[in-house]
């Protein structure tokens, strides 16, 4: 008996390191009082513009091509998250039943069928930014808000979220708050940087839309670039190009 | 003659003047103006006058293999594509559903060289016959997207795209669709049932895409990268860039090099570059030094896991990465020393195939989770050693047994740990009492001090937060 009690601090020592997420989203929709199936939902006048000029992008008996692009014009419109009703609309955009848009909802992990805070924190947890120390920015975060990952802040300011790969891996360890990439993260500059959200007063994008916090400009490293130190110039063109083809014969024989 | 050649060769170290990714540090804009300085749109009409097929024979003979990871040539690639339509349209798809752990390469291509894409995918889709191009980016690369649309709207504009391309008189429209955060998007198939606005599960090979593709009609799905190196390609002529890199392992690639290295990069470089001679020039070396190196994982998560005296050897191409049992892959490098727990590592990466997977086949949605499971204990030694040989056996039964390659990619690095780190494993198990994870607790690593302000100043960047 004594001897499993002094096993239970290591167990828990490793949990709190290496814990598993909070987040456990279930597929069924659960009824809550601002997400119901009769909460009313529509596209505002300019999102229905929007919407209209997705759906020229697809072919017309492909309609339902354009359910992802329409669930995330929603979700934007619906501050971050996608009620059911929200769903419902999209489908009767595109004509199909209303499960074919569910099945897409629950299946990508960018649409939010709860409410989520108006800083919604993704911090990328994989590999390459584990061993950059994803899980150093992470126990920063969690102590500074106070919440645990998966949660939001009573406040309904933050919501903390470990996701897979960002693709920003040479800037890791990187957060994406709300669409932008804030990356090279050290736990000082990532409580700085929520502390500039909490007033308010997010810093904007850099150059390339993206903010690497260590003071770069992008992806040429913190001692700066190794190559493509002359000016840039096009490159040297062949000149035996004496093309018989016309294109317009391509188009004609694939009938377009 | 040649076999002399080759062996005594090193690869790397190329020039600045072979570079096709010129504006590679954002040193200029991304939009048309500059990007013509750079020579893009460059008598491209001139280019498709010499007709799909002279295309598809330069990008053969040049060897590019597909950049986004299984390395297919890519000239034989693209003459899958029917050459008389049955009625239906053709059409390319790009695929920029960038996320492989550890590789970043597409994303610097579109948001600051979208042009070399655009003008590509209108190059390749030509050589294909086809109608319109999808490019599908993933969901996250929101700022991405935003450049890579109105990058799209520039080459309209000046009417590079659309009725007339180029005033060539072939007809080429280009579209930008979305994701919505799916790794497993970036699966031909799953992509293009994604871009049909159905859930990512691949689908059934044959029919293959180039019969059978995006919205019932021949379609041929191809990485970003891969795309925006044919003009270059096709500008400068084949050999040029069949000059780089050892036989079959042609042309200069993006690299891109992450975690324990002094300064983490991406960077162009020739194919079959030493990985010590690209860690050492391009990154500053491994953080306290080349024998503080544990593994290396070459070419994406999915590859398996090299160790130090391989890594000291290995070349940065398909095939000698491949006899060292491992991967090129997307040539995403991801240097771990000697702080990291490798148990820890790839149990982190069979998360994120069991977080990944899509659940249509058995032995990958249930063997990725146990993968996890066992891996999680491991981790702690809470293990028997007779599960070493279980795991590896698990692996084995999701790999090659699972419509898509992500089952393969789930096992593999688990098998790299096993075959490599296997003493570690047995050791944790042996001695779980003497497991401490707060020794192997990584604090936040972006690489050196920044010491590069004022190349930053002059390039648009600036230290927001005023954190020393």
């Amino acid at each position: 008996m004594l001897s499993r009690v002094s096993v239970l601090p290591r167990v828990r020592l490793v949990r709190g390191a290496r814990g598993l997420s909070n987040y456990h989203p279930i597929a069924s929709h659960v009824d809550s009082a601002e997400n119901t199936k009769t909460t009313p939902f529509d596209f505002n006048a300019e999102n229905h513009a929007r919407a209209e000029l997705i759906m020229s992008k697809y072919p017309t008996n492909y309609k339902q091509a354009a359910i992802i692009p329409l669930l995330d014009l929603a979700q934007r419109q619906n501050g971050g998250w996608l009620p059911l009703a929200a769903m419902d609309r999209v489908a009767k955009l595109v004509e199909v039943a209303p499960m074919r848009v569910y099945e897409v909802a629950t299946f990508y992990t960018m649409f939010n069928r709860e409410r989520v805070g108006k800083y919604f924190i993704q911090l990328c947890g994989t590999t390459p930014c584990m061993v950059c120390g994803s899980e150093d920015i992470k126990k920063a975060i969690e102590d500074y808000l106070g919440i645990k990952e998966g949660q939001t802040t009573a406040d309904g300011l933050f919501t903390l979220r470990e996701v897979e790969c960002l693709g920003s891996c040479a800037n890791a360890p990187m957060i994406q708050l709300n669409d932008d990439y804030y990356e090279c993260l050290t736990p000082k500059s990532v409580v700085e940087l929520l502390k500039r959200c909490k007033s308010g007063n997010v810093p904007p994008m850099g150059r390339w839309g993206s903010l690497p916090l260590n003071g770069q400009v992008s992806c040429e490293g913190p001692a700066g670039k190794t190559s493509l130190f002359e000016e840039p110039a096009p490159p040297p063109m062949r000149a035996d190009l004496d093309g018989q083809v016309d294109p317009a014969s391509v188009k004609a024989h694939m009938g377009y | 003659m040649a076999s002399v050649d080759e062996k005594s060769r090193v690869y790397g170290g190329m020039r600045d003047s072979d570079r096709i990714f010129t504006n590679l540090y954002g040193e200029q804009d991304w939009r048309l103006v500059d990007a013509m300085k750079r020579g893009d749109w460059y008598k491209t009409k001139e280019i498709m006058w010499m007709g799909p097929d002279w295309i598809v024979q330069e990008i053969k003979d040049s060897g590019l293999r597909g950049r986004g990871g299984a390395g297919f040539p890519s000239g034989l690639k693209w003459s899958f594509m029917p050459k008389k339509s049955d009625g239906r349209p053709s059409f390319l798809v790009i695929n920029a559903d960038e996320s492989e752990p550890g590789t970043c390469k597409d994303r610097e291509i579109m948001r600051k060289d979208p042009h070399k894409l655009i003008e590509g995918t209108l190059l390749a889709g030509y050589a294909m016959r086809a109608r319109a191009c999808y490019v599908y980016i993933r969901g996250e690369y929101f700022n991405e997207a935003v450049v890579l649309d109105e990058a799209i709207h520039e080459a309209y504009k000046a009417g590079f795209l659309g009725k007339n391309a180029c005033g060539s008189g072939y007809d080429y429209d280009v579209y930008l669709h979305r994701g919505a955060g799916a790794y497993i998007c970036g699966e031909e198939t799953s992509l293009i049932e994604s871009l049909e606005g159905k859930q990512g599960k691949p689908r059934l090979k044959p029919p293959f895409p180039a019969n059978v593709g995006v919205f019932g009609c021949p379609s041929t799905v191809t990485n970003v990268e891969t795309v925006a190196v044919a003009p270059t390609i096709l500008r400068r002529g084949a050999s040029w860039f069949a000059g780089f890199g050892r036989k079959n392992n042609s042309g200069t690639k993006l690299f891109a090099i992450s975690g324990h290295v002094n300064n983490p990069i991406v960077v162009e470089e020739e194919m079959s570059i030493p990985m010590r001679d690209l860690i050492d020039k391009h990154c500053g070396g491994v953080r306290g030094g080349w024998n503080n190196l544990q593994a290396v994982i070459p070419g994406g998560s999915s590859v398996p896991v090299l160790p130090i005296d391989e890594c000291s050897e290995a070349l940065m191409d398909f095939d000698d990465l491949k006899a060292r049992g491992s991967g090129l892959g997307t040539a995403a490098v991801t240097v771990m020393d000697k702080s990291v727990d490798m148990i820890a590592a790839i149990r982190r990466l069979a998360h994120f195939y069991k977080h990944e997977s899509c659940g249509q086949c058995t032995p990958c949605r249930e063997g990725s989770h146990w993968l996890e499971a066992i891996l999680l204990r491991m981790e702690t030694g809470d293990a028997d050693v007779r599960e070493i040989a279980m795991l590896e056996e698990i692996s084995r039964q999701i790999e090659g047994h699972t419509i898509c390659a992500l089952g393969d990619a789930a096992a593999w690095p688990v098998q790299g740990l096993i075959r490599r780190f296997k003493d570690v494993m047995e050791n944790r198990i042996a001695h779980p009492d003497k497991f401490d994870p707060q020794a192997h607790f990584q604090k936040a690593w972006s690489g050196l001090k920044p010491a590069n302000t004022d190349w930053v100043t002059q390039h648009g960047g600036s230290n927001v937060l005023n954190l020393s």
